[in-house]
Parts: structure tokens; C-alpha cells; sequence
């Protein structure tokens, strides 16, 4: 026997707002993605000069040399609006949750060798001023970026680095036994010790750069390309390996979020580059100068972590960018 | 290794926020920030900020998403039960409308306001709350927008609205009160938006349209608006920290707040007439009058809340004695501009029912019965003649604010109120006493305005000679989406669904 449900049906007048009609032709449905982000940046009629950047005005496509006919072409293969993100972030935050009060409960990172927490405290609790410098540089994309597609995900981003140098604090508490001495000694490590130098040299100046097209392309994709899987992958197996996976699950949101996040970015580059011949040659040119920079900030990350197979590692995870960028018609 | 005593929410909250921060030596401070000085406000000691909300990421994910799933289960729900069909009549659309239009694009430019103050304070525990302020900005944007993305489906106004939005003369005065808070520095843009705007004004923007909203049986709007009460609150705490923050830090900064705080009560104002005609007129179930909200919101709230501030030496904005000496007209005198040029607004106009007119004299007691309601009657006779009243020039609008010129003596209502200004030689036209302060504080600013009734006589609307290739030129279908509501396709479509018709109206010139 079927159930009949009887319902009212009223036609629509129309599927979706003019402007995502004239992207996607008037007669298909939209989804929320597509109106959550298309058109919501005014380009025209700006009233006021920023007083911070006469020069500009408050959304000015000129703050890179990237050129796009439409800028919000640039959209996300995840099509994370606010929506989606935040559940899906909701999730993954629910699981480290779980992950955290189990190994603290347990006491489960105490049982590792002190020659492994000795490497922890020097080289992961530091990241988490490199994803509070990721943070800053992604609040740079979000604020003068230009269109919604990227504004939006840079927000996101710039709010996932957060959360991620949140995580490794607490990793740095349950070091100390909820002492900031773990921590203390970190940001001492971050500020002075030459290992970190050359990183928060290259952070800083990442920081005052100004194109903020050249900033994704350095934070996004050949900093946290290269540091993450040195870290987070290469750096994170060997300790497990070595009887640290309580270690490895501290990190399961960072692990999870890299190569999610890592295709919005693939995605974004990939259509300026298909836009252009130029915009391709401003990012050989990118790649080309900042490269050697990141690869040279890595170097001592990579011999303090893997002792004598520094150079190995190093390799390793510089073929993978390399791979990565050819893949992307970049040449480096 | 010792244990620890365990840490304080406070503490922990620190080196969560500002413990990742760093006094940059590769890179000069201020190169790094280049913008939190030139406003002239003096910090000592961001350390001394105190954290208006300690939310880290973790719990802001678990909230958020908490409430995303509630809020877009409902909102499916909405759809596919035609909830559209359940609000209180037509005419409340037009709230929508506006809110669409003129408000849903704030949250956009809010969201960026906050990227950039969010990445511009040296103080690392300022930056994680703007940043925070500007996700939940982008929310709002982003939910509005599907939440009204069904209205759109079934109603007219609403399809052009990324279009409209940069180009209608009436909705350049939500565009150019935003764009005058980003464009000024990120104290400012934080005084403005996050104080003025969200903590002493709020009550007089949210509750309207929501509360509307709920007595009009919008669904999706209720929803959406109390999933965003949260946030709001959140906002509004970092609006009173911000301030509070300044006044501590240096008594140079007083004058300076005071000044923005002068300005930007009057801005906040005067767009508020727009929301307080909301509220009177396009409510077709009245939650309270604008004069009501004013009283509440702002002649005790608001005015004790400034009490509270005058011992950092803070007084009351300037003019907000005009406003409340105002309270029984602006709806009034804005509805009857909104009326008269209805063929260039993405709205309808009407005028209201007997009972309403009623509810208005209650409200408004005898200035309303010997000034507007015999204008609304007469309105009301010309359209039952066939000759619906529609003023097809182009208004003179305020320099600063952006509505027509069409305010009265803050003691006369029945004396136009112009203010004639002047900059290099340049005479320039205010609404007010406190819009012409605006100006001659900052004149090179405001003489950069975009003026829309001017741009159409320069031929920069798309070389509109009328106020019908006007409205074309914004993209609005003449009589679908522009005039009187009735008769219009909106109207007919209601009438045919509610007597469960099947089929709607097409958007043809029959409508009309």
C-alpha cells in the first residue's frame, strides 16, 4: 500500500538571482554555494578613497598583478560556505576532541622517550607561531582580496590556522602538564634559536608582502606546502614509528585539514593561471623567487628533525612540491 | 617534572590568543601594521585589552556548527513546505526587499571591515575578535541570503539586488554608511560599526526586522535571525571593549572617540529612518512604532548607556536631541518620499489600510492625524481616480547621508530642512545640522560621494535621460518590480496562491 501526500505546488517566477543566472544560464537551479558567494562584492560606485590607502580604492582589483575578467571565478572545489565549513569543521573538532582527553587522560604522551619529546617541544610547539603568522597573512587575503570566492575561503582559512595553532598550544599544555613552560620555551625557540631563524625571517617578510595574490601563493601554497608535510606527515610518522602515535593523534586535525585545504588552493591557482599567459608568468616568476627562500628556511628544520636523513627528507618533500607545482603548469 | 596547578579560563584563553604573538625584529612593527597609528589614538598597552568573549577556535566550531545544522534544517523545511505562503501578506515582502537589498550587503562589507581591522590592531587578542567578527559577518551574509533565496523564487524586487545595490539612489545611503566606516581607520571603523552601530543602535535595527519577521509569519528570517542573536551579542560586547579600551588607554584619545562618536550617532540615525519606515509601513502586522523603539532603545537604553560612559569624560552625541524631537515624523516623511518615487525603487509602496492608519494615530497621536494622514488620504483619492501619484523628477539628496532632502525643522514640521555647505568653492547640500557637521569635519571626504541623482544628470547611468531609463538601467522590471504594490504582480500572484490556485501570474505588462 502507498502513502499518497497530498501537497500544495506553486510554480516559481524564476530559479535564482539574476547574477548567478547569468553565470550558470537562467533555467538551472543554483545551489547555495554558488549564491552564497557570487556577486556579494561591490565593484562599482565606491563611494570614499580607503584613508588608510588613498591611492585604492576600498575594493580595488589592482592590490595584485593577477588579472581575471571575473574574479569570482576563483571558487572553491570544496564549495565551503560559512554552512558547510563550520559543520564540517564541527565534526573534525568533535573527533581531536575525543583524541586530546584521551591521550591526556591516560597520560599516553609520558610514556614516550624523552629524545622525542625533546624533538616535539623544539619543532612543533614553535609551528604554532607559524600558523599564527599563517592567520595573519590569510586575514591580509581576506581584507583586501577582491571578490567573495576568495575573501570568504581566505576567512576560513585564516580562522583553520587559528584553530590549528590553538591545538598545538594545547599539545604544548599537556607537555607541561598545564605549564607554560612548554610553551615559554617555544616562543624563545621561535624568537632566538638559529634553527628557527631563518623561518620567522621568511614569516615576517611574508607579512609585509604586499600583492596579496604572491602572499597565497608563498603562505599557502610554498610554506605551508613544504612545512606541513615535513611536520605533519614525514616528522609525525617517524615519532610514531618510535612509539609516539599518541603523538600523531594530537595532530589529526592538522593531518586531515592540509590535504583538504590543499585542493582549494591547488583550485584557486590553477584558474588564474588558465585565465592568463601573463597571470602564469607572474606565478613561475613567484615560484621561482620565493622557492629557494622557503627551501633554505626548511633546511635546518629538516636536519633537526631527521638528524643525518635531514637531507633525504628535505628532498623528499621538496620533489613532492615540485611535483605539485609542475602539475599546476607552474615552473619553478 | 612537577605538576602544575591547573590554569585559569582567563590564562588559558592568553596564551591562546595573545601568547602566539610576537614582537616582530626581521620586519619593523610598523611596517607590519601600518594602519592602527595614523588615527591618532594611543595604546600603551594592548596587553591591558581585555577579552570581551574568550571563545577559542574548538568551542567556536562546536557552537557554530551546532546552530548551522538547526538553521538549515529548518530552512530546508521552509522550502519544501512552501513557507512562503504562511507570512502575514505581500506586502511584508517589501521588508524583505529592503532588508535584501540595502542590509544583506552590509554583512558582506562588515565581513571585510573586519578582515582588515582584524589584520591591522598590533594587539594579537584585538585581532582574534575582529577576526571572529568577520566570519560571523560573512555568516550573516550568507544565510540571509538563503533565506531569502526562496522569496526570491516566488516574489519580484529581489532578483536584481547585486545589481541595485550599487547603483539605486536609495540604497547608496546603507552603501555610503558602510563604505565611510571602512574607509576610515580600523579604531574608527570599530567605534562605528561595533559600538555605534551594533551595541547602541542595535535594538533599533535587529528587533525591527526580526521581531517583524516573527509577527509576519516569515519563517526563514525568524530563523536565521535568532541563530545570529548569539553572535550579536558577541558583537556587541567587543563594541563596548573597543570603546572602553581607548578611553583607558590615553585621555588624548577622548575627544577623538567623543568625535567619532558624535559622528557616527548621527550616520547610524539617519539610516534608521529607513528601518523605522520599515517598521511602520511595510509591516502589515505591527510589532511597535518607530516612535515606541526610539523611547525604549535610545531615550532610556542608549542615553543611560552614555551615563555610564561620562566618567572617561564622554557626553552625549551631538544632536540626539533633534533625533528624538524627530521621532514622530521621519517614517512619516520618509514613506511619502519612498511613495512618490516608486518608479525607481525595487520596493512597492502603498498606502496604508484604514486600520493601520488608525494603529498610526494611536501611535502618533495628533501630528500625525493633521499632517500625514490627510497626505495619505489624499494619495489615497488620487489612486482611486486612476491617477496614483508619482513624482518622476530626481530628488536633491544629502551630501552626507544620502536621502532626499525632505527632513523638517528639528522644530517646525512643516519648514523643509536644508543646509547648504561649502568646500572649495563648492556649495553642497545637508539634510541637517548634524549631517552638515559631518561634512565640515571631514569635507574632502564627503565631497568624494557618489551623488545618484547628479551621476544620472552627468549621463553615468548608463546615459539615462528619465527617471524610467533610470529605473531600466538598474534592471528594474517597470510595475513588476517598481510602484504601487496594488495590482502589481506580487499582489495578484498572493491573491492566487492564498486562494490556492495553482498556476502564478507571468510577469507580463497585463500585471499593471
Amino acid at each position: 500500500m502507498s502513502i499518497e501526500l497530498k501537497t500544495t505546488s506553486i510554480d516559481p517566477v524564476r530559479k535564482t538571482f539574476d547574477h548567478i543566472a547569468e553565470k550558470i544560464g537562467p533555467d538551472k537551479a543554483a545551489t547555495r554555494y554558488q549564491e552564497a558567494i557570487w556577486g556579494l562584492q561591490p565593484i562599482v560606485n565606491q563611494h570614499y578613497r580607503p584613508t588608510w590607502q588613498p591611492e585604492k580604492q576600498l575594493y580595488d582589483a589592482s592590490r595584485t598583478q593577477i588579472l581575471m575578467a571575473d574574479f569570482d571565478d576563483l571558487i572553491d572545489p570544496r564549495q565551503y560556505y560559512y554552512g558547510t565549513w563550520t559543520i564540517q569543521r564541527g565534526k573534525q573538532q568533535d573527533s581531536q576532541e575525543k583524541n586530546f582527553s584521551f591521550v591526556e587522560s591516560r597520560g599516553l604522551l609520558e610514556q614516550l622517550d624523552g629524545r622525542w619529546t625533546e624533538k616535539i617541544h623544539q619543532l612543533i610547539i614553535p609551528m604554532r607561531h607559524v600558523a599564527w603568522g599563517a592567520n595573519t597573512n590569510n586575514s591580509y587575503i581576506a581584507a583586501y582580496g577582491f571578490g567573495a570566492p576568495i575573501t570568504s575561503a581566505a576567512a576560513m582559512h585564516m580562522m583553520d590556522h587559528l584553530g590549528i595553532a590553538q591545538y598545538i598550544t594545547r599539545t604544548g599544555l599537556i607537555l607541561g602538564n598545564n605549564s607554560v613552560h612548554v610553551l615559554d620555551d617555544a616562543k624563545a625557540l621561535w624568537m632566538d634559536d638559529p634553527v628557527w631563524q631563518p623561518m620567522r625571517e621568511l614569516v615576517e617578510t611574508a607579512m609585509v608582502t604586499k600583492d596579496w595574490f604572491e602572499l597565497f601563493v608563498l603562505q599557502n601554497l610554498l610554506i605551508d606546502g613544504t612545512l606541513h608535510p615535513l611536520m605533519f606527515e614525514k616528522f609525525d610518522v617517524l615519532v610514531s614509528q618510535n612509539g609516539g602515535a599518541a603523538f600523531s593523534m594530537m595532530n589529526e586535525f592538522a593531518i586531515e585539514w592540509f590535504t583538504e585545504s590543499s585542493r582549494w588552493v591547488d583550485a584557486v591557482i590553477k584558474i588564474a593561471i588558465e585565465e592568463s599567459e601573463p597571470n602564469r608568468e607572474h606565478f613561475n616568476q613567484w615560484a621561482a623567487q620565493w622557492l629557494p627562500r622557503v627551501r633554505s628556511a626548511i633546511v635546518p628544520l629538516s636536519g633537526l628533525a631527521f638528524d643525518d636523513q635531514g637531507d633525504r627528507v628535505l628532498n623528499e618533500v621538496f620533489d613532492g612540491m615540485n611535483a605539485r607545482l609542475s602539475k599546476l603548469g607552474i615552473t619553478g | 617534572m612537577a605538576k602544575d596547578k591547573r590554569m585559569g579560563l582567563k590564562e588559558k584563553y592568553a596564551v591562546m590568543t595573545r601568547g602566539l604573538d610576537w614582537e616582530t625584529s626581521y620586519q619593523p612593527m610598523d611596517d607590519v601594521f601600518p594602519y592602527d597609528k595614523y588615527e591618532g589614538i594611543k595604546i600603551l598597552d594592548w596587553d591591558k585589552w581585555a577579552d570581551p568573549f574568550r571563545l577559542t577556535m574548538d568551542a567556536y566550531w562546536k557552537y557554530q556548527s551546532e546552530k548551522e545544522r538547526k538553521l538549515y534544517a529548518i530552512l530546508d523545511a521552509f522550502q519544501q513546505n512552501n513557507g512562503q505562503l504562511n507570512i502575514s501578506d505581500a506586502r511584508y515582502m517589501n521588508a524583505v526587499k529592503l532588508w535584501l537589498q540595502g542590509i544583506t550587503p552590509l554583512e558582506y562589507a562588515a565581513h571585510r571591515g573586519f578582515a582588515h581591522a582584524g589584520r591591522s590592531f598590533r594587539g594579537a587578542a584585538a585581532r582574534v575578535a575582529c577576526q571572529m567578527q568577520s566570519i560571523d559577518e560573512m555568516r550573516h551574509a550568507q544565510t540571509q541570503l538563503h533565506a531569502f533565496s526562496h522569496y526570491n523564487k516566488f516574489f519580484n524586487g529581489m532578483h536584481g539586488f547585486a545589481h541595485l545595490r550599487d547603483r539605486a539612489w536609495y540604497l547608496s545611503i546603507p552603501k555610503s554608511f558602510f563604505e565611510d566606516a571602512m574607509s576610515a581607520g580600523p579604531f574608527e571603523f570599530v567605534t562605528s560599526i561595533s559600538f555605534a552601530f551594533e551595541y547602541v543602535l542595535t535594538n533599533l535595527l535587529f528587533m525591527p526586522f526580526v521581531s517583524g519577521a516573527a509577527y509576519n509569519g516569515d519563517m526563514a528570517t525568524t530563523t536565521f535571525g535568532f541563530s545570529a542573536q548569539s553572535d550579536e551579542s558577541r558583537h556587541m560586547t567587543l563594541g563596548l571593549e573597543v570603546v572602553k579600551f581607548m578611553l583607558e588607554q590615553h585621555e588624548d584619545n577622548v575627544p577623538i572617540v567623543q568625535a567619532w562618536l558624535d559622528k557616527w550617532f548621527w550616520r547610524g540615525y539617519r539610516l534608521l529612518a529607513l528601518v523605522g519606515t520599515m517598521m511602520d509601513y511595510m509591516l502589515p502586522k505591527k510589532v511597535m512604532s518607530w516612535k515606541e523603539a526610539w523611547e525604549i532603545y535610545w531615550e532610556e537604553n542608549g542615553i543611560a548607556l552614555f551615563n555610564d560612559l561620562s566618567r572617561y569624560g564622554i557626553r552625549l552625541p551631538k544632536h540626539h536631541e533633534v533625533a528624538t524631537k524627530e521621532k514622530g515624523r521621519v517614517t512619516h516623511e520618509l514613506w511619502s518620499t519612498l511613495y512618490q518615487y516608486g518608479n525607481a525603487l525595487g520596493l512597492h509602496t502603498w498606502v496604508p489600510e484604514d486600520e493601520e492608519l488608525d494603529w498610526m494615530s494611536e501611535k502618533y497621536g495628533e501630528l500625525f492625524d493633521t499632517m500625514y494622514r490627510p497626505r495619505l488620504l489624499h494619495f489615497r483619492a488620487q489612486e482611486e481616480t486612476g491617477k496614483r501619484y508619482f513624482n518622476n523628477r530626481l530628488p536633491m539628496v544629502c551630501q552626507v547621508c544620502q536621502i532626499p532632502v525632505f527632513f523638517t525643522e528639528p522644530d517646525d514640521p512643516q519648514t523643509q530642512c536644508v543646509r547648504i555647505v561649502e568646500w572649495a568653492d563648492t556649495k553642497h547640500h545637508c539634510c541637517s545640522d548634524g549631517c552638515a557637521d559631518i561634512f565640515n569635519r571631514e569635507p574632502e571626504k564627503y565631497v568624494q560621494a557618489l551623488i545618484p541623482p547628479q551621476q544620472i544628470y552627468r549621463g553615468e547611468a548608463g546615459g539615462a535621460r528619465d527617471i524610467f531609463e533610470y529605473a531600466e538601467w538598474l534592471h528594474l522590471v517597470k510595475d513588476v518590480d517598481t510602484g504601487e504594490y496594488h495590482g502589481s504582480p506580487d499582489h495578484l500572484n498572493w491573491e492566487a496562491w492564498k486562494a490556492e490556485l495553482p498556476t502564478p501570474q507571468a510577469n507580463s505588462d497585463e500585471a499593471a
